[in-house]
């Protein structure tokens, strides 16, 4: 009977460990990025298995399973999340000299614990009809009376604009953020509600005047199979922020390969895999983000926007002020 | 098995002491297996140990009495609009015969196959200021956003009507189960004794049915608390999307889980209210009589009054949005079926078939210790773990994570240390636990179900069948089995729809590779693609609707004299 049990035991993690395979715990819909993992299983034979969810139930079901969990790579769509795992001690370091080649220096960790892999920026839009271009100016700027009950934003539940709020403590201080965030919550024009999408969808309705989004929601819509999307996103403007100051705040998407990976060589190809020519062409062209390689160019929507200035906050603060972000907008009562 | 064991427990004179010997082993069975389905509330309840002033101190500073507020306001809202939506149509359909009440009998319970957050989405795309509706108004009238007033669907006054309109079923199902058991007798002596119909129904039927009305409320009250996709998505700070925001915005998992534990109490305190005013007043069945009921046939024009009153809640809850929702799916079917989305359809029954005669045999076993122990212990036990039904599936899911990688992690050490063989995560992130999470959350469905229809078996009932010779197994056979066959079906597809649907629990828990239905629905919608979403959310409603007619005709068939 014993020996029965160890055989079956050794069976049972013969299968977890010599497969060729790579185990991924992703917050990214799996829509958004099975194509790419397909490809990366044509090209080198590695299986990809995946599990996506909330990035802090992925983060907690990492830390209670512990050094046995079957995860190698957990992927993110917002740097605080990476942060926040490398700070509960889940990542490892990878020494890749592609990956640190392609990659800047201020989209990934410091001490190489996790990447950056794709961008989307936080934008102003606003409708042409009743908003001048010349009006318009920084982030700060929203929270001035003459945007009085014209500006919509989702709810600050939402992980971007926590790092929009808490990359404004980093940059202005704890204080001014919080002065700036008064002043952008009675700008509101109604409670925040639904997506960015339908913040755009508010401003060409002329429910508001001006909304902060995602860039990336906004191309998605210009390409949307649905005419009222099209429609909705032709009625309105992007304006790029912060242009004279830090530049427009950035989104960063990133992964990090896990401490107790069993398939440590397999996490680093697709790491590597991800951050390809192919790959972060597909992001840009295919997913509406950019890259994070600066050579490469999307030849989507995203080219007829130019170029622009983003900001190169140190993005370890987003993730150390994510905390104080969300206390400030429960103090003043965005929702 | 269980058939041996209710045969066990069933009066039996001739051998009190193995009977004795056997319900006490049984007994500790049923501990054992409340505890086992206590775990994750007690890690929930644990919590409270280790209070984390400083974010209950900003919490009470800030955001605290909105959750409150808006959280108490949900409650009575769809209380109230899920009471008038479910006992109305459930009384008319039941007394009075008029055009289409035969079809609105089964038609009624529809809106129950439907996520509370697929008809939040489908409305919002239809009547949001952007939307269609709305966008023809202003083109048609010149007017601008700002010229006229339209109701405002993500609000809390819209959650209340999304909410009540798909949760009203459960009312209904009781309510008309009840209502067709009442005695037609009773209904008619309160006739001769000069009650009109209509004090008829308030004097008579309607406190008949109270008990039965009641535990659809519990049962809606409680799905309402543990709502999180439509209160989310409608931008209404409640407790649900407080306790997610704290853990996921503060990083905080300890504090989120003392905001579900105060959720819980809430839940506790009504459950406490609702039996203790029961308690002042009892009402009994006073005759077992049943003679076939005469369907009052109204008159053109009130039939037709009462074939809008009745249609309204089908026509809201589930033909308009799945129309909409077709709609949607007509534009992108193409795309989305695929060897894939079968998969997925695959999936989602497996778990629900599963897990929905799982909870069966659980409550039986449990409703039926219940019944021949009386032991506080154990009714305090089954009750407690009912209340997992009010916690968001989030907190269930981590409730259950915890406590299995930790055994996963200490067998693991243990393996290592005695035989250096490692077992790895033996259970956690299996279907297995999947299950178990779904049962945590469900049970409380198929439990108060079964005792409910057990407690119509009186013990009288199976003495009587003693004194004419027949043996404990006859009497399960002849007695138990045929008075309650339609509430055991009931039990299991009311489940069996609730997994269908379920989301949250599914997203933490699941293997590797391992989409539902619901995720799926879920991840298109996050993105606000919500029209790549219809196509995996009309395959929720359509899989659900099969079981729904199912349950319905079976208790059409259970009342006497009914055809």
């Amino acid at each position: 009977m014993k020996k029965l049990i160890i055989f079956l035991l050794i069976l049972h993690q013969y299968q977890v460990v010599t497969a060729a395979e790579v185990n991924i715990y992703s917050a990214r819909k799996e829509a958004l990025i099975k194509p790419l993992l397909e490809q990366f299983t044509k090209e080198t034979a590695i299986n990809v298995n995946i599990v996506t969810g909330e990035a802090d139930t992925l983060l907690k079901r990492l830390e209670v399973e512990g050094r046995n969990t079957p995860a190698d790579v957990l992927l993110t769509v917002d740097v605080a999340r990476l942060i926040r795992a490398k700070e509960k001690d889940l990542f490892q370091q990878v020494d890749s000299e592609l990956l640190n080649k392609t990659i800047p220096e201020h989209y990934r960790d410091a001490e190489l614990q996790w990447f950056g892999l794709s961008l989307r920026s936080r934008i102003i839009i606003y409708a042409p009809d009743r908003v001048k271009e010349s009006e318009l100016d920084s982030y700060i700027d929203l929270a001035d009376d003459k945007w009085k009950k014209r500006i919509c934003v989702r709810s600050s539940s939402n992980v971007y604009n926590q790092s929009l709020v808490a990359a404004m403590i980093a940059n202005y201080g704890l204080e001014k953020t919080e002065r700036w965030a008064t002043g952008l919550v009675t700008n509101f024009a109604r409670p925040p509600k639904g997506g960015d999408r339908d913040q755009i969808k508010a401003v060409a309705a002329g429910v508001c005047d001006v909304a902060l989004v995602n860039n990336y929601y906004l191309a998605g819509m210009l390409e949307s199979s649905q005419d009222a999307e099209v429609a909705a996103a032709k009625k309105i403007e992007l304006f790029w922020p912060n242009q004279d100051g830090r530049g427009a705040h950035m989104n960063v998407s990133g992964a990090g390969i896990l401490k107790s990976a069993k398939h440590k060589k397999e996490a680093i190809q697709l790491l590597e895999f991800l951050v390809s020519d192919t790959a972060q062409q597909w992001y840009a062209d295919t997913n509406h983000e950019y890259s994070v390689n600066p050579a490469i160019e999307s030849k989507s929507i995203l080219k007829n926007w130019g170029k622009f200035k983003a900001d190169i906050l140190n993005l370890n603060l987003l993730g150390k002020h994510n905390k104080d972000a969300v206390l400030l907008m429960d103090r003043v009562g965005w929702k | 098995m269980l058939a041996t064991r209710v045969v066990q427990a069933l009066p039996n004179a001739e051998n009190v002491k193995r009977r004795l010997f056997k319900i006490t082993s049984w007994n500790t069975v049923l501990v054992g297996i409340s505890l086992l389905f206590s775990i994750p509330l007690a890690v929930v309840f644990g919590s409270l140990f280790f209070p984390e002033y400083e974010v209950w101190a900003h919490l009470r500073a800030t955001v605290l009495t909105d959750y409150i507020g808006n959280s108490l306001a949900l409650l009575v809202g769809v209380g109230f609009f899920s009471l008038l939506l479910g006992v109305i149509p459930a009384w008319m359909v039941t007394m009075y015969r008029f055009p289409l009440s035969r079809q609105l009998e089964w038609a009624l319970l529809l809106p129950m196959s439907m996520p509370a957050y697929i008809i939040a989405y489908s409305y919002t795309g239809a009547l949001d200021v952007a939307g269609p509706l709305q966008t023809m108004l202003r083109e048609f009238t010149g007017w601008q956003y700002r010229d006229y007033w339209f109701p405002e669907v993500r609000s809390l006054g819209g959650a209340i009507a999304m909410l009540s309109l798909v949760l009203y079923p459960y009312i209904y199902l009781l309510a008309r189960a009840a209502f067709i058991e009442q005695s037609v007798c009773v209904l008619e002596v309160s006739r001769t004794l000069g009650c009109n119909a209509f004090s008829a129904f308030r004097r008579v039927g309607l406190p008949l049915a109270r008990p039965a009305i009641m535990v659809g409320l519990s049962l809606v009250v409680m799905e309402t608390l543990a709502d999180y996709g439509t209160v989310q998505y409608f931008g209404v700070s409640a407790f649900t999307t407080g306790i997610f925001r704290t853990w996921f915005g503060l990083g905080n998992s300890l504090a989120a889980a003392q905001l579900s534990a105060l959720l819980l109490a809430f839940v506790a305190v009504f459950l406490y209210l609702e039996k203790r005013s029961r308690k002042q007043a009892r009402y009994h069945h006073t005759s077992n009589r049943y003679s076939s009921l005469m369907q009052q046939r109204l008159t053109s024009g009130r039939g037709y009054i009462a074939l809008i009153i009745c249609a309204s809640p089908l026509i809201f809850g589930f033909i308009i949005p799945v129309s909409l929702l077709i709609n949607w799916a007509l534009d992108t079917y193409a795309e989305v079926l695929g060897k894939d989305f079968y998969l997925l359809l695959f999936h989602s029954l497996l778990l629900a078939f599963i897990t929905s005669i799982l909870a069966l045999a659980l409550a039986l076993f449990m409703a039926y210790s219940n019944r021949n122990n009386q032991s506080l212990l154990n009714r305090m036990l089954v009750r407690f773990v009912s209340m997992g039904y009010a916690i968001p599936g989030t907190v269930i899911a981590v409730g259950v994570l915890i406590p299995f990688a930790w055994f996963d992690n200490s067998l693991d050490n243990f393996l290592m240390e005695n035989l250096s063989v490692s077992s790895g995560l033996l259970i956690s992130g299996t279907v297995f636990t999947l299950v178990f999470a779904y049962l945590v959350r469900f049970l409380a469905v198929s439990i108060n179900t079964v005792e409910a229809a057990l407690g119509k078996i009186k013990p009288v009932m199976d003495e009587v069948a003693k004194t004419t010779g027949m043996a404990a197994g006859t009497i399960v056979k002849r007695i138990h089995v045929p008075m309650m066959r339609g509430s055991l079906l009931t039990a299991l597809l009311l489940v069996f729809v609730d997994v269908l649907k379920e989301l949250p629990a599914t997203l933490i828990l699941r293997p590797f590779n391992f989409n539902t239905l619901a995720v799926r629905t879920y991840e298109l919608a996050n993105e606000e693609l919500l029209a790549d979403a219809a196509v995996p959310a009309l395959a929720i409603v359509i899989a659900g609707i099969i079981p729904v007619i199912i349950i319905s005709n079976s208790i059409s068939r259970s009342r006497p004299g009914h055809e």
